[in-house]
């Protein structure tokens, strides 16, 4: 049994490998400007995803908050962006200042004239105030619900301090950025827009190598053991709180990079990046999608919010139900997630329930002994 | 009370644990020397598990000295006392069943414990070679790539003791290992424990006077928090007080 689930295991990462491949080579000459774009913008969010994926699905932490780097990201670029752009407006500041009275640049801005620092600040930015905030509240052990609620509640600082900041970052309006330029084009414009598509395409799957590396091997395995069992981790000598900061900093900094590449393709950076039920759908996409499977919470991401804008087209107003339903049948149908019961017993099961398929006659412990050659 | 000499690898003194009035251990004294094993037994709420707990760091003493290896264990964080050589094999088996049962060892085998050396760097050959010979031992050499949750029960109280040996421990603290096993397993786990002893000092908390007897070690009696009584088996089964609270009358 244990052999031929390795087998179907691989036939079906692969054939999704060679669909998702296809599918990114083709886009832009298939889909139209429009729907690339917004393949473009879910692809980033899987970004994010995968680094929920890493701190819930691996370690344990339901982060509630991922909002908030993820937004940190998207200010990032669109700093440098408007900062970079501004050179007809009064004082070469970006325009919203002047309708604030602002005559002279806020000291943190300066350091995003320079694309390097920039590149730099999306992803370390983020990942330094998470693994800052990680860092405090495991130390002072504070786990499961109460973790949750003091992420969420991080997140509403974020976004009314961000929301209320129109004389530094333009509060509740957000920084544009489709009207900026980037190499003197457009950045909304439709070169630039299939540009972000292919580096956020690269990105994604390079995001996704990274916590396939991360996750692999004795540093994964102590995350799974965090999960399980801390104390028990702790009673073997790991410190726990090194490698939770670790994880949550390195969730901070993916939500980061992804909060940029989902800023330039969506035109605009606002603090509705952080309201509390963006970041649960977060969640959501990683549930639906398989819990500690990686891949599962990138075709989460991208089929869900897919999914949203096509009900939302058709239906307006329904998708808040579709989705709050989605996630109820995950959690009580599937709980695995969609790629966690395809790559668990889920498919056999259902078969055999149907009468399509033998049971399993043995118990699975012994046919792994009969494969080895030392059946008892 | 609590002499100290230099042979001694751990001393408790007057340690004093009170959970909100309840004295969980009042002023106990207890010593142990390098190479030791050593039996705990007591009736239940007697503090055997708090006894546990405040060596290996979870829970504070409101009062008294840990030494061990001639340093202050109270107030170190629990990973720390794990790092200096203190192990720990809990009542119910808590190994990693979402890991392998070569995973489990190398989480224990592992050194140095930090997750730089874990991230970028591939496991020691020694340590492979350590983890194979734990597998033998523990008779779990078939099972190397089965989960560990797959096991029988017996055979994850084995894992979870051969994790303990993996962390090369210079104090093995093991509570009720033989619980729920079956006879056999039992006089093998009694035998292992013994095997390990000498090299290692052994702290063994279990219920099962059978299994104890089989030890052949010195015995110590906890009571309300407190030791009551310490010496081998046939001491301690003469010994009034002890029948009192815990033997009962010994059968005619």
């Amino acid at each position: 049994m244990s052999l031929s689930k390795i087998k179907f295991d691989k036939k079906i990462v692969l054939s999704f490998w060679i669909i998702l491949i296809a599918l990114i080579i083709a886009a832009p000459t298939l889909l139209p400007v429009f729907r690339l774009n917004l393949l473009g913008r879910y692809l980033s969010l899987s970004i994010v995803a995968l680094g929920v994926d890493l701190i819930w699905g691996y370690t344990g932490l339901l982060s509630l908050g991922q909002g908030i780097f993820f937004a940190l990201g998207g200010y990032c670029a669109a700093m440098y962006l408007q900062i970079t752009s501004s050179s007809e407006f009064p004082n070469n500041i970006p325009e919203f200042f002047a309708l604030y009275g602002v005559e002279k640049l806020p000291f943190f801005w300066e350091p995003f004239r320079s694309p390097v620092f920039t590149f730099l600040a999306i992803w370390i930015i983020p990942a330094m105030v998470a693994g800052l905030i990680g860092f405090l509240v495991f130390r002072n052990r504070i786990k499961g619900v109460y973790f949750s609620i003091l992420t969420q509640a991080s997140l509403l600082v974020f976004f009314n301090f961000f929301n209320g900041q129109q004389k530094l970052i333009n509060g509740t309006n957000g920084l544009k950025t489709d009207v900026t330029q980037l190499f003197g084009q457009m950045v909304g414009s439709e070169s630039m827009q299939r540009i972000f598509f292919w580096i956020t395409a690269i990105l994604v799957i390079a995001a996704w190598f990274f916590a396939k590396w991360v996750v692999k091997g004795r540093f994964g395995n102590i995350l799974i053991g965090i999960r399980d069992d801390e104390p028990r981790v702790r009673f073997t000598g790991y410190n726990p709180v090194i490698f939770k900061t670790i994880i949550f900093s390195i969730a901070g900094g993916l939500a980061g990079i992804s909060g940029a590449l989902y800023t330039v393709q969506s035109g605009i950076v606002s603090p509705q990046f952080m309201t509390v039920p963006f970041s649960i759908e977060m969640v959501i996409w990683v549930a639906v999608g398989g819990r500690g499977t990686l891949l599962g919470a990138i075709l989460g991401a991208v089929f869900i919010n897919y999914a949203k804008s096509l009900v939302s087209e058709a239906l307006p107003a329904s998708w808040m139900f579709i989705q709050g339903g989605l996630f109820i049948l995950v959690v009580t149908a599937l709980p695995e997630g969609v790629l966690g019961w395809i790559q668990g017993d889920g498919p056999r099961n259902l078969l055999q329930r149907f009468g399509l398929k033998r049971k399993i006659e043995t118990y699975p412990s012994l046919e792994v002994n009969k494969k080895d050659g030392n059946n008892e | 009370m609590g002499i100290m000499n230099n042979k001694d690898l751990l001393n408790l003194i007057d340690i004093t644990v009170s959970f909100e009035g309840f004295l969980a251990l009042n002023k106990l004294n207890l010593n142990l020397k390098k190479g030791e094993l050593r039996a705990v037994i007591g009736p239940n709420g007697a503090g055997k598990t708090t006894f546990l707990d405040v060596i290996t760091g979870k829970v504070k003493p409101t009062k008294g000295e840990v030494i061990f290896k001639g340093k202050s264990l109270v107030g170190r964080k629990e990973h720390k006392i794990a790092r200096l050589g203190v192990g720990r094999k809990f009542q119910s088996p808590r190994i990693f069943e979402n890991l392998t049962v070569k995973e489990n060892l190398e989480i224990s085998v592992t050194t140095p414990k930090s997750p730089l050396n874990l991230i970028n760097k591939s496991i020691k050959d020694e340590q492979l070679n350590e983890i194979d010979r734990l597998m033998k031992i523990v008779n779990l050499a078939q099972k190397v790539d089965s989960k560990a949750g797959s096991l029988s029960h017996g055979q994850k109280q084995w894992l979870e003791i051969a994790m303990l040996v993996g962390q090369k421990p210079d104090l093995m603290l093991v509570d009720e290992p033989v619980a729920g096993l079956t006879d056999e397993e039992t006089d093998l786990t009694a035998d292992l424990l013994k095997s390990l002893s000498g090299e290692n000092t052994v702290v063994v908390i279990d219920h099962d006077m059978e299994f104890i007897r089989r030890l052949d070690s010195n015995v110590s009696v906890l009571n309300q928090g407190t030791v009551l009584c310490e010496g081998t088996m046939e001491t301690i089964q003469k010994d009034k007080k002890v029948i009192d609270v815990y033997l009962g009358r010994p059968e005619d």
